[in-house]
């Protein structure tokens, strides 16, 4: 299990950032994310491994003054 | 400086209106809107992703980064800590440094926490940021800000939101008087064309705004107006008014009447 944005979710152990973001149909040229409290670069996104336990936040823009 | 750039660090912009993107009737109406305006910096906030439902078009699809640059803000924050975290996240989502510096202290007001501010101020410039903080009409503050490596200040006419134009005329003016290194932005509060045509006049070097336009009953037009207004206070600040006076001065000669 990790924790998506604030909700509990199985993840495939040993699955990337990409994979969970294609999994959510997010675009990753759209979104940042962080995980475990720091920002993963965009360039990172294939690389970086998920675990048990992460906690994982996606943002993107909205509209906003 | 030529009167229709803003310059932001090290970058110029041909606008000195910058609009936001919230509180749209509709993306389309927002994107004919801040084409209109002319604006050349578009603020954007930046939240989760709601993975429950799949929106259409992202606000990025619809924005044209050829012509506009995006301007994240940290609205929302209520503390530097946030503010800083949601910076970085903006970075990374944006590939820009430019952040619009917001750490709200009061819910009701939404004015500043200038704590907060001047702290996350610091902490973004030490990491490369350019940062513009949306701050009260406070002189001190203000100077603050700037020492802390601001890239300009962006005082409040009003609290944000509330269309009210200028309410404090005599602190904007000190400000402007003061701050001469960067630039001086008002950000909130203005209404209609007037509000933004004042603060020009007055020798800001520019205004944002969102509900002033995206509230309005034809947004397009209002943004028109807003440009207008903009540039005209503008030119009317550097062409250099004249003095108010008392009594009549008559146009015409008085010599050689009949």
């Amino acid at each position: 299990m990790i924790r998506l944005n604030g909700r509990d979710q199985e993840a495939p152990d040993g699955a990337t950032i990409l994979a969970l973001l294609e999994t959510a149909g997010l675009q990753p040229g759209r979104v940042a994310v962080e995980l475990n409290g720091r920002v993963v670069q965009r360039a990172g996104f294939h690389r970086v491994l998920l675990r048990a336990g992460d906690v994982v936040e996606v943002v993107h823009f909205v509209g906003g003054g | 400086m030529k009167s229709a750039t803003l310059a932001l660090a090290s970058r110029t912009f041909p606008s000195r209106l910058i609009v936001g993107t919230g509180k749209y009737p509709s993306l389309t109406v927002m994107r004919d809107a801040i084409e209109s305006s002319g604006a050349a910096l578009v603020t954007v906030a930046v939240r989760r992703v709601d993975l429950s439902r799949r929106d259409g078009d992202s606000i990025l699809d619809v924005l044209d980064q050829t012509k506009v640059t995006i301007l994240p803000n940290t609205a929302g924050c209520y503390n530097a800590e946030e503010a800083i975290r949601t910076a970085r996240l903006a970075r990374e989502a944006g590939l820009s440094d430019l952040i619009k510096l917001e750490v709200i202290g009061d819910e009701r007001t939404l004015f500043p926490d200038n704590e907060g501010l001047l702290h996350a101020t610091r902490a973004l410039v030490k990491e490369g940021f350019v940062v513009l903080p949306y701050t009260n009409d406070d002189l001190v503050v203000a100077k603050r800000l700037r020492d802390a490596g601001a890239a300009a200040v962006m005082p409040l006419a009003a609290p944000i939101g509330s269309g009210l134009g200028l309410q404090n005329p005599v602190n904007l003016r000190i400000l402007l008087e003061e701050i001469r290194d960067i630039p001086v932005i008002v950000d909130a509060g203005v209404g209609t064309a007037s509000d933004a045509a004042m603060v020009m006049e007055m020798g800001a070097d520019g205004v944002l705004m969102n509900t002033g336009i995206a509230g309005a009953s034809d947004p397009v037009r209002m943004a028109r107006a807003m440009r207008l207004a903009v540039e005209a206070g503008r030119l009317a600040f550097e062409a250099g008014r004249i003095q108010k006076r008392l009594h009549a001065a008559a146009s015409s000669p008085i010599v050689g009447t009949l």
